[in-house]
């Protein structure tokens, strides 16, 4: 009896551990901000700044392939499409960053929606390929679209945005960090929230056996359409991050390029875990843009090295290495039962 | 326009063709006999080619010596990547994908430090620079070379995959491994050999295309696009449907491009998500991605 008490607290302790995981996830990502932020160097503070809108195309992306099982490539279209939003509005002369937000988010759901209507019947390699074409077909259409989108040239001398009206434009290196770092951690964390609970047993439960969900009377695509056209709206949210961090855009920001990168920062960081994702995502980043700039030229050379490593020494991402670490020797310890007359010897059990 | 007018691009979007079924061959088989998900088949392409070009020094023996060296380098690198894969049996696509598009990067840079970031040509025997004379349009050998070997190569690949008991196990294996492995031949040893033979056969691709395209720093990415194009139109694994994609793309390709200018960039891939969204239950979707 009271080996069972003590299992089932054991099995709560776990359960609990494991929804706490992204959310001191999350606050570490806070701390490690906090550390570059008061750093005096301004470089840092730019150089961090702009890893961040690729991290939240990587959450997306980690939504639409480990949640909903999808393999995408594609949602650098809603990324293209908050990104130009954003931009668009404040050539326009509207600067203030949540319009820009919305506006991005609500641009990244549509076009999220709509293909999302078109791709989430297909699974697994078609679905890859699929949106491996929506990839290619964003970055012409940017090119093409130079009403828009400046064609080849892009899109520069994008004003700064505005918090509020009356307040200065976000200028400073160290400002636009902790700006742009508050909307990552605030889209991650709403990213999280609405996948737990139902929402995320139902698309396990789809990504387990489709069929079988199916004959359960769950509605199998509309669940998938819903989770892609809301990570629509994350990457839209990425792309007004891109736009106010770089504030210039060009079709190459929006290519195969940056949808590979996110993809395989996903594998990198563990399918399911969001924060996973934009911890490999500015992994990755740093070693292309910062360990780079030491060997110049050379950034794909470190890039492919790092994946090549990544695929031997972290199988199932970053996320399954804590659970790795815990399992090794110095930390495995014998369950001992408690009995009336103080702690059971382990005994060896037969095979009847 | 007059209808020869499009006699030029048509032998040209032919011989393209062929070349890329040469280059995506490899690439189907291997994804269809092994699963195996090849981001770095371009650059064994573009390994090829920069083989070949530095290679071929305008006489006969070193044009030989280039193809035989290009396909040579792609079988080697097929090897690299059969051992690098085997390690990931099991762990799905997108830790392939990781990998190869690591080897990819890798080899990528390595070629661009070793040969430079300009495009290269081979220098060809003479015979080969000359242009004769095609329903009044004049053409060039070396593009009819090209084509005659590209076809040679092609119909040499049909009579192993389908007269040899090497390409009846290759087949047999992408339609059921476990059957394979039941007549005592183990298939993983069928997927390494396809690998390194779907190397050659990029390399061969890479120094066969040289020639006409030259090789550069965007060649490999150019190759993968393609090839993966073709692989997923034609049906992962199929032969005869790569052809047949291969064959498309290259008149898309040339013929397309002459004809709307306008829509030329959105051709290939517009047609490769029309094919896909049309034609859903002819390719495998229960692999995991």
């Amino acid at each position: 009896m009271s080996g069972s008490r003590h299992h089932i607290s054991a099995t709560v302790v776990r359960a609990l551990a494991r929804r706490a995981q992204p959310w001191s996830a999350l606050g570490l990502a806070a701390a490690v901000v906090g550390a570059v932020a008061v750093s005096p160097d301004p470089y840092l503070h730019a150089t961090a700044a702009r890893m961040l809108p690729l991290a939240v195309l990587a959450v997306s992306v980690a939504v639409v392939t480990g949640h909903a099982g999808l393999p995408t490539l594609g949602q650098v279209a809603p990324y293209a499409a908050g990104a130009y939003a954003t931009a668009r509005l404040a050539l326009a002369g509207t600067d203030l960053a949540l319009l820009h937000l919305l506006a991005a988010a609500g641009a990244g759901a549509v076009t999220a929606g709509a293909l999302g209507a078109l791709l989430v019947r297909y699974r697994a390699t078609v679905f890859l390929m699929l949106s491996l074409a929506v990839a290619e077909l964003t970055a012409i259409t940017a090119a093409q679209w130079r009403t828009v989108s400046g064609g080849t040239d892009g899109l520069a001398g994008i004003p700064a945005p505005r918090l509020l009206p009356g307040l200065p434009p976000l200028l400073a290196d160290r400002t636009v960090l902790l700006y742009t770092a508050a909307v990552a951690i605030a889209a991650t964390a709403a990213a999280i929230t609405l996948l737990d609970g139902d929402r995320r047993t139902l698309l396990a439960a789809v990504r387990a056996n489709e069929a079988r969900a199916s004959a359960s009377g769950h509605q199998v695509t509309a669940y998938l359409w819903t989770a892609h056209t809301g990570a629509g709206a994350l990457a839209g949210i990425g792309g007004a991050l891109l736009i106010h961090t770089h504030r210039w855009i060009t079709p190459a920001d929006v290519g195969f390029t940056t949808a590979a990168l996110a993809l395989l920062a996903v594998v990198i960081g563990g399918a399911t875990s969001l924060p996973g994702a934009a911890a490999a995502t500015v992994a990755v980043l740093a070693v292309r843009d910062v360990v780079g700039a030491s060997l110049p030229g050379h950034a794909p050379l470190l890039l492919g090295a790092l994946f090549v490593t990544a695929v031997y020494l972290l199988p199932g991402g970053l996320t399954a290495l804590s659970a790795r670490l815990a399992s090794l020797p110095i930390h495995r310890r014998r369950p001992t039962l408690h009995t009336p007359e103080g702690p059971a010897r382990p005994v060896t059990r037969s095979i009847p | 326009m007059r209808v020869d007018a499009y006699l030029i691009p048509a032998v040209d979007g032919v011989a393209y063709g062929l070349l890329l079924a040469i280059a995506a061959a490899g690439l189907t088989v291997a994804f269809g006999a092994g699963g195996v998900l090849n981001l770095a088949h371009g650059t064994l392409i573009a390994a090829g080619g920069y083989v070949a070009a530095a290679t071929s020094s305008g006489t006969w023996p070193s044009l030989a010596a280039a193809v035989a060296l290009a396909a040579g380098v792609g079988a080697a690198g097929g090897g690299v990547l059969a051992a690098a894969t085997a390690a990931l049996q099991g762990r799905g696509h997108l830790d392939q994908a990781l990998l190869t598009f690591g080897v990819a990067l890798v080899g990528a840079d390595l070629l661009t430090a070793a040969y430079g970031s300009d495009t290269l040509r081979p220098r060809l025997p003479e015979v080969l620079e000359a242009t004769v004379r095609i329903a009044g349009h004049r053409y060039p050998v070396d593009r009819l070379a090209v084509l005659g070997v590209a076809v040679a190569v092609v119909a040499a690949g049909y009579v192993v995959l389908h007269r040899t008991r090497a390409g009846r196990l290759i087949r047999a294996t992408v339609d059921d491994r476990a059957m394979v492995a039941g007549i005592g031949v183990n298939p993983r040893l069928v997927d390494a050999a396809v690998l390194v033979a779907a190397g050659a056969l990029a390399g061969l691709a890479g120094a066969l295309t040289t020639p006409i395209l030259g090789v550069g720093p965007h060649t490999a990415d150019t190759a993968l696009l393609l090839s993966l194009i073709i692989v997923v139109c034609g049906g992962l694994g199929s032969v005869p449907g790569a052809l047949t994609a291969a064959l498309a793309v290259g008149v898309v390709q040339t013929v397309g491009v002459t004809s709307f200018p306008a829509l030329a960039p959105y051709l290939l891939i517009g047609a490769m998500a029309v094919v896909l969204l049309a034609r859903r239950t002819s390719l495998p979707t229960g692999a995991s991605a």
